[in-house]
């Protein structure tokens, strides 16, 4: 340890181990965070980084081992024992109750009476100085489900530390906020570290990482694995422990050759069940042989235009062609299925939900929606052995773990089941593919994998029309950037001129395209 | 002139008896399903207080220990279906369709095995049951037209379970925005995990708003064969505990609301008592049948017509279990 340790850690775990099932979540881990630092922690999905937070907070047990708190060992029953001993924690999921007031969330568990009038007159003095000592401006009678995520996060932090924390742990903050919102969440942090608290982020945005720690944990496979100096150590080392191999982070991808517009939408008018118009007169095309990204703060209408473009909400007005033929209209709506028989296949964004039945056999899943095709038909029944084997090779191609057509679809990993839904789509030779935050909740290998497969396509001659929240994947991967904000397309950038800072302003709706 | 008025009184005053369980149930079922547990037992609860009610009044000739034993029957049913809910994380529209099934057999069983009356409790002696009570000023007040037949026979004139009722509106509405209890009710319904990582007990704030269903229930039960009957009778509830669940919904979970909503299912009920037999002009004598049917129309026609709108308790009818 190179940090001067005057006194014992602020936390400590001491030989923890954690199952679920047969599933050994944490083995044997072994934690020190010095007080004072800014601690990161890594790993893939899985890798037991927020199982093991969330036994120092109490919100799981361990099952064997120990948690010490400056230096002292401290049974964490419950929550209540890790607040009491200065413990925050901002989960990765908000824990927060949408139709309360940002100040009853804030009492909530700590109302300091029987009746709440008193509280919540003690509650707001303590929070305005709260507020203004850490720049943490949140309205405190605003409903919270109102609010943008990134305020909802800042009222995370500001209960934590209305009931005292010292110790503050962050799951994976920085998933659903702008590039500026997390400048302004690390300018809170480094705020919150000058004033002498401990802070542990879990992260896999490994930039972040090297960005804002001093100290940096990898975890694997439920191991801790190594914990280092953050100034002593690189992105690419980290990113090669996690994945206990070396991978690449950029994607290798020849000059685009952009051919035929494939996919022309135009004038595109999107309005959901509330009466609500989710996309506003969006008019964008994607020619052959390109990657189209498509950016934005999750909820911007991202989800609307693909499920649109999908066959799966009506259009209020405009037109989607394909191919140069009118494909959607306000008076023709398609369903999924004829959009797919035109040569536009589909990659949910909500792959358990919508693009698979989590209890049906790999098999099953391989051909849903196509089951009718005659490729897997024998008169009116379905050839199942015919499409058993077509899946044994079909995983063995898309490098699918384990390779077992009769596993349930639930039992593979979040990257093996995208790339069985990627087999499934990208087989049946689209034009065009649209494709919904490929690699939520994937391992860095496979995301490896999946963005590798999309280039490829690309590079033979198909349209891709990406959707992610990933920003970091949106440039790596697209030819061109649309910019969605509030339903609109605010902007368009080719890819060698976009940088970062200029589409995160985009995103949040300050600065229009020049 | 003084007939129309005297209609009107007599038929608030019915309004108010009739909603009186259904007030004391809607409210139960409140605390349940703010807390997440969906209670469709309501119904059973209530059957089974009743039946315990009429049987301990009976042998002991005391509505308050009858009203005791029917509160304990029907705390025992939301334990029950508490421990199924909460503790087992089992179908919480399962258990409950059970505790009702299991209470309209159960219930005039023992009525047989005990009373020998065809499943129902003897008729209990008037000191056996809850009486009305005169408020004061009702004689002085007499004499004042208008004022003087409504205060005696709307205002006055019930009994002590109806007052509760109507002060556990108010009550329940400060319990539910002014106290911690509240608070942390109304949380646990939205978002269980919110309150589990604010280190408060998820089961143990279930537990006890199934208890307060329990009672609830229980005093909506006793009232029905101690105070506005006078004996337990075969699936005398025919129903109350669905109407109440309904005038929750329909009372988007709020106390005031709720009350609204149970003063109306209980006009149109009192309103079929008087329009039976009573030749309407133009139609003539509507038989009795289609007159009984009206509260249910009703419910179904503002259920389907005004729920749209009201949105439950987001977490209410989903077993608490933590994420990973």
């Amino acid at each position: 340890m190179s940090l001067p340790v005057a006194d014992a850690p602020a936390i400590e775990v001491r030989g923890v181990n954690k199952w679920f099932g047969t599933n050994h979540a944490n083995r044997d881990i072994d934690l020190a965070i010095a007080r004072g630092t800014i601690h990161g922690i890594v790993g893939e999905n899985g890798a037991g980084k927020s199982t093991t937070m969330n036994i120092v907070y109490g919100y799981l047990q361990p099952d064997t081992g120990e948690i010490r708190v400056g230096g002292r060992p401290l049974a964490v029953r419950s929550p209540r024992d890790a607040i009491a001993a200065g413990i925050g924690m901002v989960h990765q999921h908000f824990m927060l109750v949408d139709p309360f007031t940002v100040l009853e969330n804030v009492l909530l568990g700590a109302e300091g009476g029987m009746t709440l009038a008193a509280g919540a007159r003690r509650a707001r003095d303590e929070l305005a100085r709260l507020e203004k000592d850490y720049a943490l401006e949140v309205d405190l009678d605003a409903v919270v489900g109102d609010l943008p995520v990134g305020v909802q996060q800042r009222l995370e932090i500001l209960k934590a530390l209305f009931r005292g924390a010292e110790i503050l742990i962050l799951d994976e903050p920085t998933g659903v906020l702008t590039p500026q919102e997390v400048d302004h969440l690390f300018r809170i942090l480094r705020a919150l570290k000058a004033q002498g608290k401990t802070i542990v982020i879990i992260t896999h945005k490994l930039r972040e990482v090297m960005e804002l720690t001093d100290t940096v944990t990898v975890m694997r496979r439920g191991e801790v694995v190594a914990t280092k100096p953050t100034a002593e150590t690189s992105r690419e080392e980290l990113a090669s422990l996690m994945v206990g191999r070396s991978v690449v982070l950029r994607v290798e991808k020849p000059p685009a050759a952009a051919g035929r517009k494939v996919l022309e939408v135009e004038g595109l008018t999107v309005v959901d069940g509330q009466g609500v118009r989710r996309v506003k007169d969006a008019t964008f095309d994607v020619r052959a042989g390109e990657i189209v990204g498509v950016a934005g703060v999750s909820g911007n209408g991202q989800t609307e235009l693909m499920e649109a473009l999908a066959g799966m909400r009506p259009i209020a007005s405009g037109r989607v062609r394909v191919s140069g033929a009118d494909l959607i209209t306000p008076s023709r709506r398609p369903d999924a299925r004829a959009v797919r028989q035109a040569g536009v296949a589909h990659v949910p964004e909500d792959r358990q939900r919508v693009g698979m039945v989590t209890s049906f056999t790999a098999y099953e899943t391989l051909i849903l929606g196509y089951e009718d095709d005659p490729a897997y038909t024998r008169g009116p029944l379905i050839d199942w052995s015919g499409v058993r084997m077509r899946c044994a090779k079909e995983m063995e191609a898309y490098d699918v773990r384990p390779p077992v057509p009769t596993l349930k679809s639930s039992k593979f990993s979040g990257g093996n089941q995208q790339k069985i839904i990627l087999a499934r789509e990208i087989e049946r030779n689209p034009d065009v593919l649209l494709v919904g935050q490929p690699t939520r909740g994937v391992d860095i290998g496979a995301i490896e994998y999946i963005h590798r497969r999309l280039v490829q396509l690309r590079n033979d001659g198909k349209g891709i029309l990406l959707v992610s929240v990933e920003l970091d994947e949106i440039l790596a991967l697209s030819d061109r950037i649309i910019v969605m904000f509030d339903g609109m397309i605010v902007g368009e950038v080719p890819a060698d001129q976009a940088d970062e800072r200029r589409i995160g302003l985009m995103m949040a709706g300050i600065a229009e395209a020049a | 002139m003084d007939d129309i008025l005297l209609t009107i009184v007599s038929v608030a005053g019915a309004t108010i008896r009739v909603a009186t369980p259904l007030v004391f149930a809607a409210l139960a079922g409140l605390y349940a399903e703010r807390s997440g547990v969906v209670d469709i037992g309501l119904e059973g609860k209530m059957l089974a207080a009743a039946f315990a009610a009429a049987a301990a009044a009976h042998v002991t000739g005391s509505p308050w220990v009858g009203l005791l034993a029917g509160i304990a029957a029907s705390t025992l049913f939301a334990l029950v279906h508490a421990y199924a809910c909460i503790t087992k994380a089992g179908n919480q529209v399962v258990s409950g369709m059970a505790i009702n099934i299991l209470v309209a057999g159960l219930a005039p069983t023992l009525a047989i095995a005990w009373f020998g009356l065809g499943g129902n409790t003897p008729s209990l002696a008037s000191g056996a049951r809850f009486q009305a009570i005169r408020l004061p000023f009702v004689d002085l007040l007499a004499p004042v037209p208008i004022i003087g037949p409504i205060y005696a026979q709307v205002i006055s004139g019930h009994n002590i379970l109806v007052y509760i009722a109507a002060a556990l509106v108010p009550l329940t509405g400060w319990v539910l925005f002014r106290t911690r209890f509240g608070l942390r009710l109304r949380a646990v319904g939205e978002n269980p995990s919110a309150v589990d990582t604010a280190g408060v007990s998820v089961v143990a704030l279930r537990y006890r708003a199934m208890i307060i269903c329990g009672v609830l229930c229980g005093v909506a039960g006793a009232y029905l064969s101690t105070a506005h009957g006078a004996a337990f009778v075969k699936d005398m509830t025919a129903g109350k505990g669905f109407l109440a669940l309904a005038a929750l919904i329909f009372g988007r979970w709020l106390p005031w609301p709720a009350l609204f909503a149970c003063l109306l299912f209980a006009l149109t009920d009192a309103m079929q008592v008087r329009l039976q037999g009573t030749p309407i002009p133009g139609i003539g004598v509507i038989p009795v049948q289609f007159i009984q049917m009206l509260p249910y129309v009703l419910t179904v026609l503002l259920l389907a017509g005004f729920v749209g709108k009201a949105i439950a308790p987001k977490a209410s009818g989903i077993p608490y279990v933590k994420e990973r």
